[in-house]
């Protein structure tokens, strides 16, 4: 079985957001990027069922142009055996569908039993494209899984069921299942892997070799538009409780009381 | 013609969670056309009425008994169908999560995800969501005949209930076997019976400064459950094995909403404040003056959290 592996590099979660000047975008000219958190949770679960003898081949998914690739060599170099970017032109201003048509096709046409994707990237925090491949490829899903088994033609994940609990479900494969904090310890590409890297094929596929129609994403398609991006709204001032640890705590509780009233 | 709000009203133990009363109210004050319920399983609908529904569509089934992505979004297709609404409004819980993306795609109707606002532009309902983990918002718009939108739970306030008595409308979904497509096998119950984070209304965090899984037990466990609170954590102090990763709030852990928000020792990474800074009244207590988590409090204490937490807990106790 291959096992697909949705990447995508967002900016590093210690950025300050500057806003460009139409609203409709961050500044990135001194950001740093890396692979999306939950991404790594899902890179690792691949490389530890190739391990396992669950999976004979992983293979990157990354929808993004030749600057992603430092990204996508590091994911390499930890271990996938090859890459898939898929850079066009006509990709511009897609929506979370738009990316997911995409991905859909690449997957599929790779024959992947298994998708494995990041429960949400931490720029855009949509938290839909998973799902929506998994629609979009027929198959089903799991999402915010934070353990996984796959046994032959079957998988068990535990997932999020809201109200803190969790619920172990079961399934057949092929699935899409997207990966939670808790469900591995990501591993770092070592010195070996970051030579051997260097020499794994990175494919750079444009919609036509996907047989997606360029109608079908970009901004004409999209669904959903995002504009009047803006600065959460400022706090209002707040004050420092002085006095003595028990002067202050009686202090506080009285604020939250009658002047907050929150308890 | 599309018309009209439907709110997905989600049941907890037979009853609707509040998250349903917040959606309702709130659909009712756009003022976009009428407001119908969406139920999805069996339950007791009579209060979705007086929180502002004109109609109760229920899809009844035995498959809707536990959630299945397949099962649960059959049923919403069928239940925007049956209404010929504009909009559905569903709260961001876990379930839903699942099922809007996969259901977005199938109708193809555009899905505004974890709205924290809602505002009517003509008719149309607008939103307005947190992206980079709450550093930065966009007015999100949907294109399509349909709009579908998630909303973060604790986003409006529950007034009173003003409306009166839904008919109720049965819709056959043609739900069957082969549309639980995962089963559920075994709930996992929480460890502590608290509300997920998500939903709660008040928060008390730890942070690095409790050095240890011991002193995190000892300290904001008690506290938490003096106030009716929910335990939290930072990325530090879940790194640091001092509370479990679904209990850390923040960019890469949970986003939370609540009305009070307690930051035990947390200095106020940028990563964590993107995951609590919309709480309505935040309280710092940090031996450091200078901590940035200063910058966002209502209330700060400079001190020790280990002398101030049990002063402050044994405060609460006694008002009770």
């Amino acid at each position: 079985m291959k096992i697909g592996v949705c990447l995508k590099q967002v900016p590093a979660t210690d950025t300050r957001i500057r806003i460009n000047a139409d609203a409709t975008a961050i500044l990135t000219d001194d950001v740093k990027f890396e692979i999306n958190a939950y991404d790594d949770f899902a890179l690792e679960e691949a490389l530890r069922l190739k391990q396992a003898g669950k999976a004979t081949e992983v293979i990157t998914f990354t929808v993004a142009g030749p600057e992603a690739d430092p990204r996508i060599r590091d994911g390499l170099a930890r271990g996938a055996d090859r890459a898939v970017r898929i850079d066009d032109p006509a990709l511009a201003g897609s929506d979370s569908l738009g990316i997911a048509r995409v991905l859909a096709a690449a997957l599929a046409a790779e024959g992947v039993g298994l998708v494995l994707a990041g429960r949400q990237a931490v720029d855009g925090d949509s938290t839909a494209v998973p799902a929506m491949i998994a629609e979009l490829m027929g198959v089903a899903q799991v999402s915010w899984v934070d353990k996984l088994t796959i046994e032959g033609e079957g998988f068990t994940a535990n997932r999020a069921a809201g109200g803190g609990v969790r619920e172990v479900v079961a399934g057949k494969l092929p699935a899409v299942v997207s990966c939670d904090k808790g469900l591995n310890e990501p591993r770092y590409a070592t010195l070996p892997g970051i030579m051997k890297a260097k020499a794994k094929p990175l494919a750079v596929k444009r919609l036509a070799d996907l047989g997606v129609d360029a109608a079908s994403v970009g901004a004409g398609a999209a669904l959903v538009t995002h504009t009047a991006m803006g600065a959460p709204p400022a706090r209002p001032a707040g004050r420092i409780l002085s006095g003595d640890s028990a002067t202050a705590v009686a202090e506080l509780v009285r604020l939250l009381r009658n002047e907050a009233k929150v308890i | 013609m599309q018309n009209g709000i439907l709110v997905y009203c989600e049941f907890e133990n037979g009853s609707p969670r509040k998250t349903a009363y917040e959606l309702l109210q709130k659909a009712v004050a756009l003022g976009a056309g009428p407001v119908s319920a969406l139920v999805l399983g069996s339950g007791d609908t009579s209060s979705l009425g007086l929180n502002g529904a004109s109609t109760v569509y229920q899809v009844s089934s035995p498959h809707l008994a536990s959630y299945s992505t397949g099962a649960y979004v059959k049923a919403l297709a069928a239940g925007i169908a049956a209404s010929g609404c504009s909009t559905l409004l569903a709260s961001a819980s876990s379930p839903a999560r699942d099922a809007m993306p996969r259901l977005s795609a199938r109708i193809l109707a555009g899905l505004g995800v974890e709205v924290t606002d809602l505002r009517n532009e003509g008719g149309k309902v607008v939103g307005r969501r947190p992206v980079y983990g709450g550093k930065a918002l966009f007015d999100v718009r949907v294109t399509s005949a349909v709009a579908l939108f998630t909303v973060r739970p604790n986003s409006f306030p529950i007034g009173a209930a003003a409306g009166g008595n839904a008919p109720i409308v049965a819709v056959d979904a043609g739900l069957s076997d082969a549309d639980v497509d995962v089963r559920v096998i075994e709930t996992l119950a929480p460890a502590n019976k608290s509300v997920d984070l998500t939903e709660a209304d008040r928060i008390v965090s730890g942070g690095r400064s409790l050095k240890s899984k011991e002193q995190f037990d000892a300290v904001v466990r008690p506290l938490a459950a003096a106030l009716g609170a929910t335990a939290g954590a930072s990325r530090a102090a879940v790194d640091a094995g001092y509370a479990g990763h679904g209990e850390q709030v923040g960019q890469t852990g949970k986003v939370v909403n609540p009305s009070l928000y307690i930051a035990l020792g947390i200095s106020g990474a940028i990563q964590h404040l993107a995951g609590m800074r919309t709480s309505r009244v935040i309280v710092a207590v940090n031996k450091d003056a200078e901590a940035p988590i200063f910058q966002y409090a209502s209330y700060g204490i400079v001190g020790d959290l280990f002398e101030i937490a049990p002063l402050l807990q044994k405060e609460l106790e006694s008002l009770k």
